[in-house]
C-alpha cells in the first residue's frame, strides 16, 4: 500500500515549525526569569541584614546615614528617600507640563512634516544617555544656578529635578501621545460637529477620554524618576540632607548605592545593607510600573 | 453677516449653486446645484463614491477637519453664504446638527452627551434648567421613559439604536435648523432603523432634515424629497414618490431598479 498521499506525513516545514514554536518561547519567558534571577540575587544578598541586625525603624525613620563609621554605623534612609522623593516631585513638576503640551500639539494640532520631525525629535531626546545628562547638569546648570539665584553651590534639588524632568519628559510625551491616538476619532468629529472650537474638542473631550493613559504616561515618568542613578547622582551635590528648599543638596537612594557599593566589602554589613535599598527600590519601582501598565492596559481593553 | 437679497423662494433651507469640491487633486463635487426645501425631509441616494456624503459634509464644514479639501462654488443656508470668510464655523455648526454613520456618543454619561452641546453655548446654565433641556431632548427622541433612571450610566452602555437616538437627540438642544444624517441606520438592526426612521419622520416639519442613504427603500419610505447623485453630480432631484415611480432620467431607473450601484 502506497504511503504517499497519508495524512499523517511530517515533512522538513513542520520541524522547523516546531522548533521556532520552543525558540519563541524560549525567548519569552526568558525575560520573566531574568527577572526573577535578579530579584532572587538581591534579595539573597541582603535577606541576611534585613532579617538580623536590620532595625526597620531606624531604616526608614533615622536621618542619619552613616555606614562606614566603625564605632556605631547608622543606616537610617530616611534623608536619602528624601533626596531621592524631592527630585523626582521636582521632576515631574516640570516634566508633566512639558510632556503634556507637547503631546497635545503632536497628537492634535500639528500636521504633516512638523508631526513627524517632532516625534523623531522625542525619540531623539529619549535616547540621550543618563551621564550626559548628569554631565550637562554638572558642568552647565551647576554655573547657571550659582549665577542666577546667588547661591554658594549648585548642585541641588533643583538642578537634578530639572535634569531629570527633561530626562523623563520624552518618554512620557510618546506614552501620553499614543493615548492622545488611541482615542478614536468619531469622539473629535463628534464634538466639532456640535460646535466645540478645537481646543474645546481637545480638553473637554480627548482629555477625558485619555485620563487613563495620561497618568499611566506620568506613573512611568515617576518610575523613572526612581530608578534614574546617574544624573542624580552628578546634579543632586551627593550630601545626605533632608531638604529644606530647592537650593539644598540631597543624595538619592540609587546614587548611594552606585557611589559606596565598590567601597565595600563583599558580605559586610555595609554591602548587605546596600543590598537592602537594592530590594527597596525593586519593590518601589515595580509597584509604580505596575499600576502604570495596568492603567494604560485598562484603556486598551474598555 | 452677509445677507444676500436675490430673488428666491423663501422657503429654501439649503441652496448650493455650482459647487466644486477637490480632495487634493480628485474632484468629488461636479457645480452641483441644488434647492433643499425648508422642514423636509430630503434624502440623497447614489452609488459608493458619488459624492453624496462629500455634498452633506459640506453643509456644515466638517469636510475640513480633513485639511487637504478645496471647494469653489456657493453654499447658502437661509440666504446665508456659509462660505464668506466671516462666517464662524461655530456659529454654523450650532445651526446644523449632524448625525454620523456610526453612533458617536461621547465617553460620557447620558446626561453630559445632552448637555455636551448646550454647555459650550451657554456658559452659565442652572442645574434646573439643565435637567429641563435633558428632559425634553430625550422625550422628542422617545428615549426618555427608557433612560431616566440611568441619566449618570454611560452613553456606550446604551444599545445602538438607542445610542443614535441619543446622538440625535444631542443636537436639539443647540436648536440647529437644520439637521444632517450620515447613513443614520447603516449601523443598526432592522428594529433599530424602524425606530430612528419612525424618529426622524416625527422631527420633520421643525427641522429641515438631508438623509444620506444607501438603502433605497429607507428613502422610499422615510423621505419627501429624493436627490440621485451620480459620479459627483446631481442627476435627478423630485419628490420622492415620483422619483420611484416615474424616474425622469435612464441612470435614475438603472439606479433604481439595482442595475448598478
Amino acid at each position: 500500500m502506497s504511503r504517499n498521499h497519508a495524512f499523517d506525513q511530517r515533512n522538513l516545514d513542520w520541524y522547523i515549525d516546531k522548533a521556532v514554536q520552543a525558540l519563541v518561547f524560549i525567548g519569552g519567558i526568558s525575560a520573566v526569569i531574568f527577572i526573577i534571577g535578579i530579584f532572587l540575587f538581591i534579595t539573597k544578598e541582603g535577606i541576611g541584614f534585613l532579617i538580623n541586625t536590620l532595625d526597620l525603624q531606624e531604616f526608614f525613620g533615622s536621618p542619619y546615614w552613616e555606614p562606614s563609621d566603625e564605632d556605631a554605623p547608622e543606616y537610617g534612609i530616611l534623608a536619602l528617600l528624601a533626596g531621592t522623593a524631592s527630585v523626582t516631585g521636582l521632576a515631574m513638576l516640570i516634566a508633566i507640563p512639558f510632556s503634556l503640551g507637547t503631546a497635545i500639539y503632536i497628537a492634535e494640532f500639528a500636521t504633516g512634516k512638523t508631526r513627524e520631525w517632532l516625534k523623531i525629535l522625542v525619540e531623539l531626546l529619549a535616547a540621550i544617555p543618563s551621564v550626559v545628562w548628569g554631565f550637562i547638569g554638572l558642568t552647565i546648570m551647576n554655573p547657571l544656578i550659582i549665577e542666577l539665584f546667588d547661591v554658594p553651590v549648585g548642585l541641588t534639588v533643583l538642578n537634578a529635578g530639572i535634569i531629570l524632568g527633561l530626562m523623563a519628559a520624552p518618554i512620557m510625551t510618546s506614552i501620553a501621545e499614543d493615548a492622545l491616538k488611541a482615542v478614536p476619532d468619531r469622539y473629535r468629529e463628534a464634538a466639532e460637529a456640535l460646535g466645540a472650537t478645537r481646543w474645546q474638542v481637545v480638553f473637554k473631550t480627548v482629555l477625558p477620554a485619555a485620563k487613563n493613559g495620561l497618568l499611566g504616561a506620568v506613573l512611568l515618568g515617576v518610575g523613572r524618576g526612581f530608578g534614574e542613578t546617574m544624573a542624580v547622582l552628578m546634579a543632586t551635590g551627593h550630601a545626605v540632607n533632608i531638604p529644606g528648599s530647592v537650593f539644598d543638596s540631597v543624595r538619592a537612594l540609587t546614587a548611594t548605592i552606585a557611589a559606596e557599593l565598590g567601597e565595600t566589602a563583599v558580605g559586610s554589613d555595609h554591602y548587605q545593607v546596600l543590598f537592602t535599598i537594592g530590594i527597596f527600590l525593586f519593590l518601589i519601582t515595580f509597584l509604580i510600573n505596575l499600576t502604570a501598565d495596568l492603567i494604560v492596559r485598562g484603556i486598551r481593553n474598555s | 453677516m452677509n445677507i444676500t437679497t436675490q430673488e428666491k423662494p423663501a422657503e429654501l433651507a439649503i441652496c448650493a449653486r455650482q459647487l466644486n469640491l477637490w480632495y487634493g487633486t480628485f474632484q468629488a463635487l461636479f457645480e452641483v446645484d441644488l434647492d433643499i426645501r425648508k422642514g423636509m425631509i430630503t434624502s440623497l441616494i447614489g452609488p459608493s463614491g458619488c459624492g453624496k456624503s462629500t455634498f452633506l459634509r459640506s453643509i456644515n464644514r466638517i469636510n475640513e477637519r480633513l485639511g487637504y479639501v478645496r471647494i469653489n462654488g456657493r453654499v447658502e443656508l437661509f440666504d446665508q453664504d456659509i462660505y464668506a470668510p466671516e462666517v464662524e464655523l461655530v456659529q454654523l455648526r450650532k445651526q446644523v446638527g449632524m448625525v454620523f454613520q456610526r453612533p458617536n456618543p461621547l465617553p460620557t454619561s447620558i446626561r453630559e452627551n445632552i448637555l455636551f452641546g448646550h454647555k459650550l453655548h451657554n456658559k452659565r446654565s442652572s442645574r434646573a434648567e439643565q435637567d429641563e433641556i435633558v428632559e425634553s431632548a430625550l422625550q422628542q427622541v422617545l428615549l426618555w421613559e427608557k433612560v431616566k433612571d440611568r441619566l449618570h450610566h454611560k452613553a456606550t452602555t446604551l444599545s445602538l439604536e438607542e445610542q443614535q437616538k441619543l446622538c440625535i437627540a444631542r443636537l436639539l438642544p443647540v436648536k440647529p435648523r437644520i439637521l444632517l444624517m450620515d447613513e443614520p441606520c447603516s449601523a443598526l438592526d432592522p428594529k433599530g432603523t424602524e425606530a430612528v426612521e419612525e424618529l426622524i419622520w416625527e422631527l420633520r416639519g421643525r427641522y429641515s432634515i438631508l438623509v444620506v442613504t444607501h438603502n433605497m427603500a429607507q428613502a422610499r419610505r422615510a423621505s419627501e424629497e429624493c436627490i440621485f447623485m451620480l459620479m459627483g453630480k446631481v442627476v435627478e432631484h423630485t419628490p420622492t414618490h415620483q422619483m420611484f415611480v416615474t424616474p425622469a432620467q435612464q441612470e435614475t431607473a438603472d439606479y433604481i431598479e439595482g442595475r448598478y450601484g
